[in-house]
């Protein structure tokens, strides 16, 4: 995958693209936030509602609402362009695929993970967590968001010829961000503890590093399977 | 060096013969094996001087989980080999590698609970080794589901080869993620350094189940595999002569 001038100007009119339409349909990116307030608010409930009780959970609680609203997010990645052709448009464009799906998941990440980190840190104090905490968990989610959109984007990728992503998805993605979630729930804990989450943190940063080197070819070789 | 050999296997008659041939070369010295092995272990060797009988079902899980993981390992470079060469007999014996290693997968489990109930007081801890397995189990089921959702067979065998190459990549990943998580399942105890932790008497049996179910997971594989090159190519003249082979005509 070379990358030139051209390929940055592709892939910054990629990510203005998306942007202009999501902020055109905000639903399709504010529901996976609602979402995932949701899925934190049930814990509470189905548990005793002791703030020191639930502080305990709060990470299991925060991370396991970001990976299933991240899931829910991504079967809208590809779908819409691998029906209308654009996708097709970008295989044909002589720009490098695997790029151009990037920019791409990228986009997506700006529209999902970033917001699900923002909305973190109310979570977390709903839960519990002091207000020491909240650089700490807004840290480890935009971290770990960087790799759940990497990963779903191969998961978008092979069920891109399906009628409907739904259980299958899941079934495909959740394994795969098995690590992500011990890390950045480790990195959420050490941080609403008030201690270091140096560790974690790194071992993050590094599944994300790995995730943009390796994702965009996985999802592409997968993608154009399906166009074809 | 001439890779005719190789390139000959791509061809479904020449391979759904000479896999015939060589299957019963596997079966019995499997069976043999495993007969073997498990007569070794269960009846001649020790009881561990901790566990007592109890550890005998190490015979049955350790090769469980060896061969579980082996048999990801052989549909990733079958799924590889497909993906390369487009050699549809690969992606085959892809698909047929599946579900066994999943049925593997659900072995080791199954009996590493019953081991882990007098061991450790509970049928299911969460250690890291378990949730390996547990999530190879996952990976097996999100590779038949993928494999068993998209129609078109062409397109199926290659979405899940890349399904099953990026698996493969993540293994070790969530290998070593889960250990840093939790451990408290014992330590390798036949391939370390300084030689086995146990006696010949117990590990010459777990070896010897160790080669028969490997032999026992080719043979099943190279069976299911021809069945499924019998189905891919059922409108073939090469099939028909096989399954109703015709008179010739007086």
């Amino acid at each position: 995958m070379s990358v030139t001038a051209s390929s940055w100007h592709a892939a910054a009119q990629i990510l203005r693209r998306d942007l202009t339409l999501a902020f055109r349909r905000p639903g399709e990116w504010l529901q996976p936030v609602a979402f995932f307030f949701i899925v934190t608010l049930l814990f509470p409930l189905a548990l005793d509602p002791e703030l020191s009780h639930l502080r305990r959970l709060a990470p299991a609680a925060l991370w396991v609402a970001a990976m299933l609203s991240s899931v829910l997010a991504i079967d809208f990645l590809f779908r819409e362009d691998g029906r209308d052709g654009t996708l097709e448009q970008f295989a044909l464009s002589g720009q490098s695929f695997a790029w151009l799906l990037l920019a791409k998941t990228a986009a997506h990440w700006v529209l999902t993970g970033v917001p699900l980190a923002l909305a973190a840190p109310f979570a977390a104090i709903a839960l519990g967590a002091p207000a020491d905490a909240i650089p700490g968990v807004l840290a480890s989610l935009l971290l770990g968001s960087v790799s759940l959109s990497l990963i779903g984007a191969i998961g978008a990728g092979l069920t891109l010829g399906l009628r409907r992503g739904g259980a299958l998805l899941s079934l495909l993605v959740l394994p795969l961000a098995v690590p992500t979630l011990i890390f950045g729930a480790r990195a959420t804990e050490l941080s609403i503890h008030g201690e270091s989450m140096a560790g974690p943190m790194y071992l993050l940063a590094a599944l994300s590093v790995f995730g943009v080197t390796v994702a965009p070819l996985a999802a592409a070789a997968a993608v154009r399977i399906s166009l074809e | 060096m001439n890779w005719a050999w190789f390139h000959r296997f791509g061809s479904p008659p020449y391979f759904y013969s000479v896999a015939g041939k060589i299957i019963p070369w596997l079966a019995w010295p499997a069976g043999l094996l495993i007969v073997a092995g498990l007569w070794g272990g269960i009846v001649m060797a020790p009881p561990d001087y901790q566990q007592s009988d109890a550890a005998r079902i190490m015979y049955v899980h350790v090769p469980a989980a060896y061969v579980a993981l082996m048999s990801y390992t052989v549909m990733a470079i079958a799924a590889t080999v497909g993906l390369i060469w487009r050699m549809k007999v690969a992606h085959a014996a892809a698909a047929a590698c599946a579900p066994i290693g999943a049925s593997f997968a659900a072995v080791c489990l199954l009996t590493g609970m019953l081991w882990g109930q007098p061991m450790w007081g509970t049928y299911w801890a969460w250690d890291p080794r378990l949730v390996s397995v547990l999530v190879l189990f996952f990976f097996f089921l999100g590779y038949i589901g993928l494999r068993g959702a998209i129609d078109d067979v062409s397109r199926a065998d290659r979405t899940s080869a890349v399904l099953a190459i990026v698996g493969f990549v993540n293994v070790p990943i969530i290998h070593f993620s889960v250990i840093w998580w939790n451990s408290i399942h014992q330590g390798p105890s036949l391939i370390r350094k300084g030689g086995p932790a146990m006696p010949a008497s117990m590990w010459v049996p777990l070896v010897l189940v160790i080669f028969g179910f490997t032999f026992y997971f080719y043979a099943v594989m190279l069976m299911r595999t021809r069945a499924e090159v019998l189905r891919r190519d059922r409108g073939g003249s090469w099939v028909r002569d096989i399954v109703a082979p015709q008179e010739p005509l007086p």
